[in-house]
């Protein structure tokens, strides 16, 4: 049986483009943690005219998708204006890849947000952003169309394994349509309070299985 | 089709000895027959022979009596007999409460979690960073309700053996029962039941270049167990099903090809191993006890990688090795073994294990020393850890 991963995919594992770090970025960010097992960092050069990315690199500490996800998005957003990235989404990245299995998407998720993290962060340190976003329950949904349910490699808002969402005084409630000894249980609840933890007006994530 | 293959995953699974496979052909092509009773036709009490003759060999290297040792098809088998059994026979009577540690295989841990979940208690017995059980946390663990203890004789990542005479003996003293996995200890790591006080042991032919889907359990005389599965009345009434009769004839060819020479020859490769990576690649670490361990087996993890990696890159130059990491699991779930001994997330998503057997040659240490330090190389260089 052949490798899960596409050709294209172990060419860029093999041999990553625009590797390492720019010294004096115009933007940086990190994306998931240690914690995690997986873990991509971006650095961006921006043209201040024309906002255009003129060079971007990334360093990746995770799997073979994992490091080709972070080295497709350097390809697809260098040259691209920062609008434009921004509406690179991990659909388009895995597509470019020649696709992903299902277990895999999440590396995807994780390379582009970190490329869209990077953007945020030109913004932030040029004076392009407006107030912060207080956490809704609209949030918190997009949000989770940004955790993959591993099963089918499609989000867990899509594939209706969301149940309920409630915010309330800081406490983010996520009701999951599983039962609580499903295999990838631990993974997604990980996953979850990895993706809004850090919010700013955010105490706490709980999330229940109730499948 | 993988002569070039340098194959160190032998604790996942092993490659069949040429002289397992000569010993079982006859009982696929002659002796096909089903083991029948006493008072059946002559070539299903060959095959009824050959069964009795494979039960006793086994037996005899465990220091039991044939009858004390029933087929399965495997280690999650005997464990989810052992476990179960004793719950099924022992839940209403005397209690239900069952001690196991944290860091013991999936065919123990989630034999418990299956029980907890239909109201027995569980303790998870505390374990010291090298995955050593802590034997006082043990002793005073059981209790009048307790009526299994099940700790395994070796771990299947990190190698750690436990004290399990002592266990044994510990368990003895308290009243309750001991069930040992020696799934990846049994026969290089010698058990004889006549020495050790144990109730129950599992055992498996997949690891010790036996066939899959052949293992076994010891049920020490008068241990109370039920069977699990309905159906005949095979082996003892305790498993029933047709007898895997070139599996059981295999499994005990290949228990007694396993020599102390050999063990000996794959501790020094293993050795060697541990010894180079330790000093030439560096962040690196051992996992599991540097005395206490299976003479086969080497854990280290690496900082600043990712095992899976790691692990694809090795396999693109012709390496087998297995790997803790959340993203080689089949549950995306980093290691329980590494997290179990106290090491974070990183350390997990960074062990690589690397287990020796029969077919692996000295210069096979070399090779994976060489690949792996050049490829930790080259990840750490991408990586964003380790930098500063």
């Amino acid at each position: 049986m052949p490798l899960p991963y596409s050709e294209i995919v172990m060419e860029h594992f093999r041999h990553p483009r625009n590797v390492g770090r720019i010294e004096n970025p115009d933007a940086k960010a990190v994306e998931g943690s240690p914690a995690c097992g997986d873990m991509v960092a971006v650095y961006l050069k921006v043209d201040p005219e024309t906002q255009v990315i003129t060079d971007i690199k990334f360093e990746s500490y995770g799997c073979a998708s994992n490091i080709a996800t972070g080295s497709i998005i350097t390809e697809l957003a260098k040259g691209k204006t920062l609008e434009e990235a921004k509406r690179i989404t991990w659909e388009e990245a895995s597509r470019a890849l020649g696709g992903l299995p299902p277990l895999k998407t999440h590396c995807a998720v994780l390379a582009v947000d970190g490329l869209h993290a990077a953007i945020e962060n030109y913004e932030e340190r040029h004076g392009l952003v407006k107030e912060r976003q207080p956490t809704t329950v609209e949030f918190v949904r997009k949000r989770l169309k940004h955790v993959m349910n591993p099963v089918v490699g499609l989000d867990i808002v899509r594939t209706k394994l969301v149940k309920e969402i409630e915010v309330q005084d800081g406490v983010i409630r996520v009701v999951l349509d599983l039962p609580p000894d499903h295999m990838f249980a631990p993974t997604m609840k990980e996953d979850i309070e990895e993706k809004l933890g850090h919010r700013w007006d955010v105490k706490q994530v709980l999330v229940e299985f109730a499948g | 089709m993988y002569e070039n293959l340098v194959y160190l995953d032998n604790a996942a699974a092993t490659r069949l000895d040429e002289r397992v496979l000569e010993a079982m052909k006859p009982y696929f092509f002659d002796v096909y027959a089903v083991a029948t009773s006493q008072f059946g036709y002559s070539i299903g009490l060959d095959a009824r022979e050959a069964l009795d003759n494979a039960r006793a060999r086994i037996a005899a290297a465990l220091g039991a009596n044939p009858e004390e040792f029933i087929f399965t098809s495997g280690d999650t088998e005997s464990s989810n007999l052992a476990i179960k059994g004793v719950a099924l026979a022992l839940g209403e009577k005397k209690g239900r409460h069952i001690i196991t540690s944290p860091i013991e295989d999936f065919p123990v841990l989630h034999t418990v979690r299956a029980l907890e979940r239909q109201g027995f208690r569980a303790t998870y017995v505390r374990v010291d960073e090298t995955g050593r059980i802590d034997l006082d946390h043990l002793r005073e663990s059981i209790t009048p309700e307790t009526i299994l203890v099940s700790i395994q004789t070796a771990n299947q990542e990190i190698g750690t053996l436990q004290d399990i005479r002592a266990i044994g003996e510990i368990c003895r003293e308290k009243g309750a029962l001991f069930h040992t996995d020696a799934t990846h200890a049994f026969p290089r790591v010698p058990l004889d039941v006549r020495e050790i006080p144990v109730d129950l042991v599992t055992i498996s032919a997949h690891t010790i270049h036996g066939p899959k889907g052949i293992g076994g359990l010891y049920i020490r005389r008068g241990t109370p167990v039920k069977k699990i599965l309905d159906g005949g009345f095979h082996e003892f009434d305790l498993r029933p099903g047709v007898e895997n009769i070139p599996g059981a004839v295999g499994f005990a060819t290949a228990v007694e090809l396993v020599t102390p020479e050999e063990t000996e020859r794959l501790r020094r490769m293993r050795d060697r191993l541990v010894e180079r990576l330790l000093n030439e690649v560096p962040h690196t670490r051992l996992n599991g006890h540097p005395i206490y361990r299976l003479p086969h087996n080497a854990n280290v993890s690496f900082r600043f990688v990712e095992g899976e990696s790691l692990l694809l890159h090795l396999d693109m130059r012709g390496f087998a090795v297995s790997t803790g990491s959340a993203c080689f699991s089949r549950s995306l779930e980093a290691s329980h073994v590494i997290l179990g001994i106290g090491g974070d997330h990183e350390r997990a998503h960074g062990s690589v294990r690397f287990t020796f057997g029969r077919y692996n040659q000295e210069e096979d240490v070399d090779r994976v020393v060489e690949a792996v330090a050049e490829i930790v190389r080259e990840l750490r260089r991408i990586s964003p850890l380790g930098k500063e």
